[in-house]
């Protein structure tokens, strides 16, 4: 994307009021979606973005300019720009060797999507809505989205980091409608991993079409869920959301550097349940959450956060690993050259147990079994947060009887992970998510096993 | 230091008109193209303890291009308004129309005689704001918000930041439209601390002159909102009253509008398409959407397909009276576009509220406060996009809040879930403020008394 003398040249002007560190982090990125709704294909989109942003760290403050001309004058312009917005005084003109990060490539890409016919795109749109809609007539309207982008980077930094990564994402989304008596209900299905148009050889989007328009005609009987604070068991795969909230976001050293963590200050202690090991790692290969870089040139990592209940480090981005005398551990991230990069998460998951699933729901006398969760939220200072239920059944004598409606549980972090008092054999990924954070998103991945909460999660629902 | 500002030209965007009209120059016989294009200039300054965490100084801009050709609509958007990449994103926008399906009702907007009301959203004082100046503000307020109560330990974030921009848009079918602005805004996020608890609490102001920005305001509120949660345990389980302040109410009836909008209907996906003309709220309530209230800080002159923006009654004493539409929603059903299209450059048009006016009751919040026995002051709620479903209409979300007791605010509240469905909570609305205010989001709120929701807990 840019030629080496550029970049020196570019950090030697971002550093020319004094730095202590200064970077350039070019991004080019290209996208393509496909969306069926109403029984038709509605509309194409194709995009491109180009542009670098750099920044310049002088002492407690940075400054940060970007910009979408890549010429050599206009990176030296934004250079400027943010060393004079950095309030650095004095000079600085020491040209840095750098040096290329070699990261091993998580992603490798067999069909490149944007080598793959448009036609063959909206093929599988088409297929996906006859395949939803034949699974009854309660099913009344069917949207899906095919997309797939293009990410290269490319970061160099005056500690002598050069690091270039490319990115390629395919993600397929299918939204049903049912309708009946009771109304309407809704049902989701994705599949989003860190590959290219090959992603389609693994996954038919006959099953997601199938899976969606199913979850919607369950809801149709769904019973309100109940109110109020009972156990927990949670299926394979999408769990990790819980995980996300309950304590990912809580163990993002910038939050804790902060004291807007509930983590902060708790290394070394017993956070959660013996059961609990939760790993962060950018490394997996193909999941929606990995790269070889960081968004600041750092090689991915798998990093343990949480040992048998032991809390065993924080993540870090380079900003905050500098502060404390340390490495990064690979989570500095940003949603685009536009940003500046944070702490951010990347495939967070929970390992796998002993017990099988069966053991689990076996042994529960009544409670609430989640299959398929949506979003969530967390106060990170509290430690309170919630995640949505898509799809849910009541457990009745150790066995899954009715289905439930939609809704949100709530708990406390720590209070949560203390109670988790079963984690299952069958560990899997779930689906692609967006993560926010401070107005930016970003793609994060998130998997657990079949695990049961035995207390401190609400459900909110409406039924006594 | 001196700030680097690149001022949009004073006159009228003149310079993106003839970058747009040349884009159009290409358009091919049948074709018709539509191009909006946007830059914008803006500034955030972020400090914490008393220093410049971060200052980002930034310039974008845009541009999306559509183009329908035999029913088939193609669209594709860059970064960038360099006139190469330009044309290219109108190549790929015609060849993406190509794997598209026909569909007689597509089309562009075209002018329909309504009038633009002129609003002013200019300002030349947020371009002209000396950067030295934006840091002072941003620190001051830091400085406020950690002297003004003992418990306030730190701040996650304070900041200040400012935009302006300007966008065109122009198509083959007629549509000329400008649109400039320029706002400025102050945040804080303090933690207040007692203990081994902590609670946050959120303050913001915006405006269109930086000078003019309310750091009390943005002090007193912030302070209070991290404070009177300081103990707060969970509640048990109980159906009760609610007490929405305006900031939460328009959240309500953003998620209502969004069920409100002629695609959701034309598509069957709002519980509320076949029920024009019938009662669907509380007769108490009134809602319009009017994004020509100059006295609000978010009217606009255009939507997002360049028609005049107009003001739309959506709801009338609880009776629902008509559904926000675009140009392709209002050709489809059989009536108009509502000038209700909502877009940037990076998406096709969407319907959309933009600014969302409840017309408000009598009595002030204090009185809502004392006529009720036993209820819930919320202060926050969280996972409005994951426990709240248009489409069925469930409603379940986090909250925390303060008790209302026999008429007065008690203690705080937290770690529970208010449930419902959308429809329930528009028909148990007992009653709306007289509290009108105009939000800093741009919206004209009033607080909502709901009965009957069910709050789940300890």
């Amino acid at each position: 994307m840019l030629e080496e003398p550029t970049i020196q040249r570019v950090l030697a002007a971002a550093a020319s009021r004094g730095a202590d560190f200064a970077e350039i982090f070019a991004e080019e990125k290209r996208s393509s979606s496909a969306l069926l709704d109403d029984g038709r294909i509605e509309e194409l989109t194709s995009g491109r973005d180009r542009g670098a942003g750099i920044r310049v760290v002088v002492g407690e403050s940075t400054g940060f300019a970007h910009t979408s001309d890549l010429s050599e004058a206009g990176l030296i312009a934004a250079a400027e720009t943010a060393a004079s917005a950095a309030r650095g005084s004095g000079t600085g003109t020491t040209i840095v060797d750098l040096d290329r990060v070699n990261a091993p490539r998580p992603n490798l890409v067999r069909i490149m999507p944007g080598d793959v016919p448009k036609a063959k795109k909206v093929e599988l749109l088409l297929m996906a809505n006859e395949m939803a809609r034949a699974e009854g007539a309660a099913i009344t309207q069917v949207s899906a989205r095919y997309a797939d982008s293009h990410r290269r980077i490319l970061v160099a930094n005056t500690d002598g980091t050069l690091g270039t990564d490319e990115q390629v994402k395919t993600l397929f989304s299918i939204s049903a409608v049912a309708s009946g008596d009771t109304g309407m209900q809704t049902g989701r299905e994705s599949i989003g991993r860190s590959v290219g148009f090959e992603l389609f050889d693994t996954y038919e989007v006959g099953d997601l079409a199938r899976t969606a328009a199913q979850r919607a005609i369950t809801k149709l009987a769904a019973r309100p869920a109940p109110s109020g604070e009972m156990t927990v068991v949670i299926g394979p795969g999408g769990g990790g959301v819980m995980f996300h909230e309950a304590c990912g976001h809580g163990l993002e050293a910038d939050l804790v550097g902060k004291g807007a963590s509930v983590f902060a200050g708790r290394l070394g202690e017993q956070v959660a349940s013996s059961l609990v090991t939760l790993v962060d790692d950018g490394t997996m290969g193909g999941e929606w959450g990995c790269f070889a870089i960081d968004d600041e040139g750092r090689p991915a990592q798998r990093n343990v956060l949480i040992q048998d209940g032991i809390l065993v480090d924080y993540m870090w981005d380079g900003l905050r690993a500098r502060a404390e005398g340390r490495a990064s551990s690979g989570n500095g991230r940003r949603q685009s050259y536009q940003h500046l990069p944070m702490v951010r998460m990347t495939n967070t998951y929970l390992l796998g147990g002993t017990s099988t699933p069966d053991q689990i729901l076996s042994d529960t006398e009544s409670g609430v079994y989640i299959s398929h969760l949506g979003g969530g939220q967390v106060n990170t200072a509290t430690g309170d947060f919630v995640f949505g239920m898509t799809e849910a059944y009541l457990i009745e004598g150790g066995r899954i009887t009715e289905p439930l409606r939609e809704g949100n549980l709530i708990g406390n972090g720590p209070g949560v992970l203390t109670s988790i008092d079963a984690v299952g054999n069958d560990f899997a990924m779930g689906g692609p998510g967006t993560c926010g954070k401070d107005g930016q998103g970003v793609p994060v991945g998130d998997g657990v096993p079949t695990l049961r909460v035995a207390s401190g999660l609400t459900i909110g629902g409406t039924a006594a | 230091m001196t700030a680097t500002v690149s001022t949009p030209q004073s006159g009228h965007s003149e310079d993106l008109l003839a970058l747009a009209a040349s884009v159009l120059d290409q358009a091919a016989g049948e074709e018709q193209v539509e191009v909006l294009l946007s830059r914008a200039t803006s500034t955030t300054v972020k400090v914490y303890e008393g220093q410049v965490e971060s200052l980002t100084s930034a310039d974008s801009s845009g541009a999306g291009i559509r183009v329908i050709r035999d029913g088939r609509l193609g669209f594709a958007h860059c970064g960038s308004l360099d006139p190469a990449v330009l044309v290219e994103t109108l190549r790929e926008a015609r060849d993406n129309l190509e794997f598209a399906e026909s569909d007689e009702w597509n089309g562009l907007a075209a002018p329909d005689g309504v009038e633009v009301v002129a609003q002013n959203g200019w300002s030349d004082s947020v371009v002209a704001f000396p950067v030295e100046r934006k840091i002072a503000l941003a620190l001051e307020l830091e400085q406020r918000v950690l002297a003004a109560d003992s418990r306030i330990t730190g701040i996650r974030s304070t900041a200040y930041g400012d935009a302006w921009g300007e966008s065109v848009i122009l198509s083959t079918a007629g549509i000329q439209a400008v649109d400039r602005g320029a706002s400025c805004s102050i945040s804080t996020q303090p933690l207040a601390r007692v203990g081994e608890e902590t609670q946050t609490g959120f303050g913001y102001d915006s405006g269109r002159v930086p000078e003019s920005l309310d750091l009390d305001h943005a002090t007193v509120e912030a302070v209070d909102r991290a404070t009177r949660l300081l103990g707060a345990v969970k509640p048990p389980s109980a159906r009760m009253t609610i007490l929405l302040e305006p900031r939460l109410a328009i959240s309500l009836m953003g998620i209502v509008s969004g069920m409100l909008s002629g695609e959701s209907v034309l598509k069957g996906r709002s519980p509320f398409g076949e029920r024009l003309g019938e009662q669907i709220a509380s007769a108490l309530l009134s809602l319009t959407d009017d994004p020509t209230r100059s006295e609000s800080i978010g009217a606009e002159e255009v939507d997002g397909e360049g028609l005049a923006c107009r003001s739309n009654l959506l709801i009338s004493d609880g009776v629902l009276q008509g559904f926000l539409q675009d140009s392709y929603s209002g050709r489809r059903s059989g009536s108009a576009s509502t000038g209700s299209a909502v877009r940037g450059t990076r998406s096709l048009p969407g319907v959309g509220a933009q600014l969302l006016v409840m017309q408000p009751g009598t009595r002030s919040f204090e009185q809502l406060v004392s006529s009720i026995d036993l209820g819930l002051y919320v202060n926050s709620l969280s996972g409005m996009h994951s426990g709240v479903n248009s489409i069925s209409g469930d409603f379940s979300v986090g909250a925390d809040g303060l008790m209302i007791r026999n008429g007065s605010l008690a203690e705080p509240v937290r770690e529970l879930t208010l449930a419902s469905t959308l429809q329930r909570l528009l028909l148990d609305i007992s009653e709306v403020g007289g509290d009108f205010e105009w939000l800093r989001g741009g919206d004209g709120a009033c607080s909502l008394v709901i009965q009957d929701v069910s709050l789940s807990g300890a």
